[in-house]
């Protein structure tokens, strides 16, 4: 691919002589004494898990919505009207068809004057124009951790980063079936997928809830930079 | 910034911040917030010393293999098609980030919170080359609208600003003409920042860590900025202190639950952003280039010595928000960019001990970083150690003190000198006593009772009333 290094080898002979040896060129990694991470919310259920995932929504200043795949589209209907309907960016992805949403991105919303566009590379630089102007951003997770109430999105050329990031107001789609503890089983699946011979996508984001800050005064602050209101909608897959 | 960004000494600067009571008033209600939230985050999940000990021993165990693991992040990062650059000190940085925005013909940079780029001088560089750059992180923002106040702490930089001050402010630079409302302030922020991201054909940001076995940097943030600026620019330039690495997404995530709950008490912040190498073929939006540029600036020097385990640090600010001191000096007293205990170790190690000796002596070694700190950095002992070495190797400790402890030392070395000197202190010091008290001492006392009294030497010395309960035996 064409990447350069430069001033590497004094540069690490520096730190080796430091630690007064040669430089090394191979490390096991030890067996930790200590992994904390893997004993928390062990063994819990999805349906404990969703609970944690509640409790912790509010933590985070998350709306959290609840369906089945059947009332799905009549539950993000309501959410989209509720943040004061389009133009609404989406990820180029299967799901929404499989979720049974074809139906409300390509006939329904568009009668009501709704603007919805999906991702589509060949559109390039447009896509990030469009997702600025939008309203709304929305994106399925690809793995929920329950603990810390976040959703985890890999990109790639049909799921740009802007969907979840430039639009006012963020909808994730949560299959109930992607909650899983927390964050040790995303970055277990992650390298999971290292092993296979898969690569890492360019980008991963871990995403809890609105924007905010506490800068000034130490007052929270919701919705910076990024969108300034988020909702969760989990649906019952499995 | 550099480093050191005053030109006072430690005593004036201290005087200055200690008698601002705003800030000394934000400074404790922040304190006390975040070690709370921290306290809660901790307790919630049961085991906090098990966490402690595990990173711990990843951040011990990446400093023993630094070598092996940079030449692993190197190599990864160069087969996503990033570039990797190797600088030795904070000029070959700077320089080369310079290089690179040159030669993208860069105008305007937008930049996400970064302490090492503050330590690299890096916006001042860039402003040289006639670049427009823009931080982006709300805190730091304020202060770069502010002349370029400093940053008084490592993770709330503008923790010293009241929202009135910040109204004024924007006021007076960015045609803000609302409420000092946060949310009105943080909207004009928005808006006005929302338009230089899309301008921008620089982003830079700094590293939380940086994962070895995918050659991936991450962000941490709750704003959003960083995403923005690694989503946006074309060119995205990273700069990393060169101990950020850990070996694979495995350690990485502890540190960061460790780092989100020391920092702030939360689970995790509201962005956790893994990015690796520049877009994949097809993206649309993530930069066309990226180049990471791996930083010693004396870094290097602390590796094999008694100060190693400094580096562990991962810049919660934990430490800064228990501190006593801190608490009362605030965060521009320390004259570093590092701020509270971890500033008063670190500084004195990259900056110095001619502009940085005063540090580890403006504590208590109460040892509440100690326990405070995620990874188990000794902090009070490193403290402890630099005032050795100051004093012993180095010999820098003030001339008073010098004095002092010489006078002491022949005194106390000889029967008759100490016997006479025990029994003469109370009537010497008569003169200067008032209801059992001295309130304005001579010479080495002096810096002691400006602050507050020095009780008066007894009349009884403690050998005859020794001698005297024991009944005379």
């Amino acid at each position: 691919m064409g990447g350069t290094i430069q001033n590497r080898d004094a540069f690490l002979g520096t730190i080796a002589a430091q630690l007064g040896r040669e430089p090394k060129m191979k490390v096991e990694k030890p067996i930790w004494k200590h992994q904390p991470q893997r004993t928390v919310l062990a063994g819990a259920s999805l349906d404990e898990l969703l609970e944690v995932l509640r409790v912790q929504c509010e933590q985070i200043h998350t709306d959290i919505v609840e369906t089945t795949k059947e009332s799905l589209p009549v539950a993000l209907d309501e959410v989209v009207k509720a943040y004061g309907g389009g133009p609404i960016s989406l990820w180029k992805d299967g799901r929404f068809g499989e979720y049974g949403l074809s139906g409300l991105l390509e006939a329904k919303w568009p009668s009501q004057q709704i603007e919805v566009n999906s991702w589509d590379p060949s559109l390039g630089e447009k896509n990030i124009e469009l997702a600025e102007q939008a309203n709304i951003g929305i994106t399925f997770s690809d793995m929920t951790l329950a603990e810390s109430g976040t959703v985890v999105l890999f990109s790639s050329a049909d799921k740009g980063r802007s969907v979840s990031l430039l639009p006012t107001h963020y909808i994730a789609l949560i299959p109930k079936s992607t909650l899983v503890p927390r964050i040790t089983q995303a970055s277990d699946m992650i390298r999971e997928k290292l092993n296979n011979g898969e690569q890492v996508p360019s980008c991963i984001n871990f995403i809890t809830g609105p924007s905010n800050s506490a800068d000034i005064e130490m007052n929270l602050v919701i919705g910076v930079h990024g969108p300034v209101k988020a909702t969760y909608i989990v649906i019952e897959d499995c | 910034m550099a480093m050191k960004f005053s030109k006072k000494n430690f005593t004036d600067r201290t005087k200055d911040n200690i008698s601002d009571d705003f800030m000394r008033q934000a400074v404790a209600s922040a304190q006390e917030r975040l070690h709370g939230r921290r306290l809660d985050a901790a307790e919630e999940l049961g085991n906090w010393e098990e966490w402690r000990s595990h990173g711990e021993e990843i951040r011990q165990h990446v400093l023993e293999n630094l070598d092996f693991y940079l030449h692993q992040l190197s190599e990864n990062v160069a087969e996503r098609g990033g570039h990797v650059f190797f600088a030795k000190t904070a000029e070959e940085a700077s320089d080369y980030v310079r290089d690179v925005v040159k030669k993208k013909d860069g105008k305007k940079v937008v930049k996400s919170k970064s302490m090492v780029t503050e330590e690299i001088n890096l916006n001042a560089v860039l402003e040289e080359a006639g670049c427009e750059v823009i931080e982006t992180d709300l805190g730091e923002y304020i202060l770069q609208v502010d002349d370029h106040d400093p940053p008084s702490h490592i993770v709330a930089p503008a923790l010293h600003k009241n929202r009135e001050q910040i109204r004024e402010v924007f006021e007076g630079k960015l045609d803000y003409h609302k409420t000092s409302k946060p949310e009105e302030l943080a909207l004009h922020a928005r808006e006005k920042l929302r338009q230089e991201f899309l301008d921008a054909d620089i982003g830079i940001t700094g590293c939380n860590f940086a994962i070895a076995e995918t050659g991936s940097i991450s962000l941490v943030t709750n704003e959003g900025n960083a995403r923005l600026v690694s989503a946006l620019p074309k060119t995205q330039i990273t700069v990393m202190g060169m101990e950020r690495v850990v070996p694979s997404f495995e350690e990485f995530e502890v540190l960061v639950s460790l780092l989100t709950r020391s920092a702030v008490g939360q689970k995790l912040t509201s962005y956790v952003t893994a990015l690796t190498g520049p877009r994949d073929e097809g993206d649309v939006d993530g930069p066309e280039e990226f180049h990471l540029v791996i930083v010693d600036n004396g870094r290097s020097e602390i590796l094999g010595t008694e100060f190693q385990s400094v580096l562990q640090c991962i810049r919660c600010a934990a430490c800064v928000n228990v501190c006593p001191v801190y608490r009362h000096i605030g965060g521009h007293s320390y004259g570093s960019i590092y701020s509270g205990p971890i500033g008063a170790v670190l500084s004195p190690l990259l900056g110095g001990y001619d502009d940085f000796k005063e540090l580890p002596f403006a504590s208590t070694l109460c040892g509440a970083c100690t326990d405070a700190c995620p990874v188990k950095i000794p902090l009070h002992e490193l403290l402890h150690t630099h005032r050795r070495i100051i004093v012993e190797e180095e010999g820098r400790s003030p001339i008073s003190e010098r004095l002092a402890m010489k006078a002491f030392g022949i005194g106390a070395a000889s029967n008759p000198l100490y016997s006479m000197g025990s029994k003469v202190a109370s009537t010497a010091m008569k003169p200067l006593t008032k209801n059992d008290r001295i309130s304005k001492g001579p010479g080495p006392l002096k810096d002691w009772t400006d602050l507050r009294e020095f009780p008066a030497v007894g009349n009884t010395r403690f050998r005859d009333w020794f001698y005297d309960q024991k009944g005379g035996k």
